[in-house]
């Protein structure tokens, strides 16, 4: 090895002007792609402050439980938000259980083959199809074929359709997490496959799927393209208070559907008002989707394996 | 020796099995079902326009009574230029923040990283949209002094924000699946964090990267009412980057609401929803035989 360039005796790993070069290089590096790491940050701070400054006029107990009225100029949103909350709860009644079925059958029964690999194929592909052929799809097959009108169910069924890859996917990894030894052992004092599955399996996991179910609805009380020709409509009032206002034959009104008339169709709106439903549809999604998070950070903290 | 069971459990555990793999297969019978449905409501118009002429002309006028043409070229081309600008804005950030959280960041700032990321991919669209159209319109107007903020530029940005999440999460796997000792090699032969990322870790990750770009681009393909807010649209094929432009999804959106059921009109826009259906098909496809081939290796 050929000497150090000044040939003190300092301590071995003394800085020489090469290691001095390539930490800089190094933290150049770091601050460069932290810096793009950043720049996605900033925006979504920076909008979200936005609207919340914009809508804070409007925003009270009152805007939520009000109806639109004056041709949806004045009043509040509540006819919009319980139509999001329907149309979320009865896709969810629809895409959770044959959810998190389809995941167990991937998971524990499936087999290594051909099959199984363009199952595989078809839950990424239907993930990856666009809202608005889901929205064809809904109105081809639901509310023509079906004969189901442009009503909540209709839309809810394209709804849950859409989102089930959302539940394939992380109850798939919730029970991809449980140990083989668990099933193996279960199997050994000679359960069934199903019962090792109840017994077993879907208690270890369960906390996993409720993460994937708050994830689906996030996924579906945002959505707009899908339900704008299957269920949902500009305009309709409702009893205030009511929870069950809507039955599921019903049109309904839909958040995401509604902070899209009011931007485009309707005209002298009050300003704040467009802001206002922008925020409460965000804040409702990211609420569900931060709780989901929580959920999973805790849940990793408990995890006895 | 074997503990005889009740018939009744026996059946009850048959059925419930059999109801897995129907579950199972659901999602195959879906895609079909979706493709079958959309397919029912747009064919009887195949053998009523010209293909070659349905996907290259540019002159979209459906509603016109007696001369009515259908052209998807110009839609097909603003579909195009917003992807693409998008991808040339969303692939270097998407890339650098990939590797900035697999390889730079200590865990804390990864957690952090990873739920802003997924917070962000959590935003609905129509919300993207009504930014666009309220607040990226004003700022593309006063910042590069144009008569008109809804533009490409203003879709591809929206897009990019829409899609840089999943290039992410996918593009860090990918760097994640890299073996360790590829590091330490490179490390050991005394190169510097930058020199491994460009001589280490992006070739060898690269498939899974191309597969994150893929899937990123199938998302910006199909995305609806973001584009269909800050795009402008006016059929138009675009000559910068500040023109107006409108999508194959857009225009779906817009119009399916005002064409009666079973006119030359709605079928066309069902062929429309066929190209979406078959375009994202093919890249997502091709996305995951990329993915599943490096779990091969």
């Amino acid at each position: 090895m050929p000497a150090p360039a000044n040939s003190q005796p300092k301590a071995m790993f003394a800085e020489t002007r090469f290691t001095r070069k390539k930490r800089r290089a190094e933290l150049i590096a770091k601050w460069i792609f932290g810096a793009m790491a950043l720049a996605m940050i900033i925006p979504l701070a920076l909008i979200i402050g936005y609207l919340v400054i914009k809508a804070a006029p409007l925003l009270s107990w009152d805007f939520l439980t009000t109806n639109p009225t004056n041709g949806m100029r004045k009043g509040g949103i509540w006819s919009a938000l319980l139509g999001t909350i329907y149309l979320v709860v009865v896709s969810l009644c629809i895409s959770a259980p044959i959810g998190v079925l389809a995941a167990v059958y991937l998971n524990e029964y499936a087999k290594e083959n051909w099959f199984t690999r363009i199952l595989h194929l078809a839950v990424v592909n239907l993930a990856g199809v666009p809202s608005i052929v889901h929205a064809l799809f809904g109105l081809g097959a639901f509310v023509l074929f079906a004969r189901l009108d442009r009503s909540i169910i209709a839309a809810s069924l394209t709804l849950a359709i859409m989102t089930l890859p959302v539940i394939i996917a992380s109850t798939k990894e919730a029970l991809a997490s449980v140990p083989m030894s668990f099933r193996e052992a279960c199997w050994n004092v000679g359960a069934t496959r199903w019962q090792t599955i109840r017994q077993i399996v879907l208690p270890n996991s369960i906390s996993g799927i409720l993460t994937g179910v708050i994830l689906q609805v996030s996924r579906a009380a945002g959505e707009t393209a899908p339900i704008m020709f299957t269920g949902a409509v500009f305009y309709r009032n409702i009893e205030e208070g009511n929870l069950f206002a809507y039955s599921l034959k019903d049109q309904c009104m839909a958040l995401s559907m509604h902070l899209y008339t009011v931007t485009t169709q309707v005209t002298n709106a009050p300003e704040a008002l467009p802001y206002a439903i922008a925020v409460v549809l965000l804040g409702a999604v990211l609420l569900v989707n931060a709780s989901a998070i929580v959920f999973r950070v805790i849940l990793r903290s408990r995890k006895k394996w | 020796m074997r503990a005889q069971r009740r018939p009744i459990e026996v059946i009850a555990e048959k059925g419930i099995e059999f109801l897995i793999r129907l579950c199972g297969i659901s999602a195959i019978l879906f895609v079909f079902a979706i493709f079958f449905f959309v397919f029912r409501e747009g064919a009887p118009m195949l053998g009523k326009i010209d293909l070659g002429k349905f996907l290259f002309t540019q002159t979209w006028y459906p509603t016109s009574l007696n001369q009515a043409r259908y052209g998807v070229g110009a839609l097909i081309v603003g579909t195009l230029s917003v992807t693409t600008l998008a991808m040339f804005i969303a692939v270097p950030f998407g890339v650098g923040a990939a590797i900035f959280v697999s390889e730079f960041c200590g865990r804390k700032t990864k957690e952090a990283l990873k739920i802003t990321i997924e917070l962000l991919a959590a935003i609905p669209s129509v919300v993207w949209g009504f930014i666009g159209l309220t607040v990226m319109n004003v700022v593309i107007q006063k910042v590069f002094n144009v008569p008109v903020g809804l533009n490409v530029l203003n879709a591809a940005i929206l897009l990019a924000l829409m899609s840089v999440p999943i290039i992410v999460s996918i593009g860090e796997d990918s760097l994640k699946a890299v073996p360790d000792s590829y590091r330490e090699a490179g490390l050991a032969l005394g190169c510097t964090r930058w020199q491994l990322v460009w001589r280490v870790l992006l070739p060898a990750a690269k498939n899974g990267l191309l597969a994150a770009v893929l899937l990123g681009v199938g998302r910006a393909v199909g995305e609806t009412m973001a584009v269909l807010m800050a795009t402008g649209h006016s059929v138009n094929i675009p000559h910068s980057v500040f023109d107006s432009v409108r999508t194959l999804t857009a225009t779906i959106a817009a119009e399916l609401g005002e064409t009666s059921e079973g006119s030359d009109h709605y079928r066309v826009l069902f062929l429309i929803g066929i190209l979406l259906f078959s375009i994202t098909f093919a890249v997502n496809l091709t996305a995951d035989l990329i993915v599943k081939g490096i779990r091969k290796k």
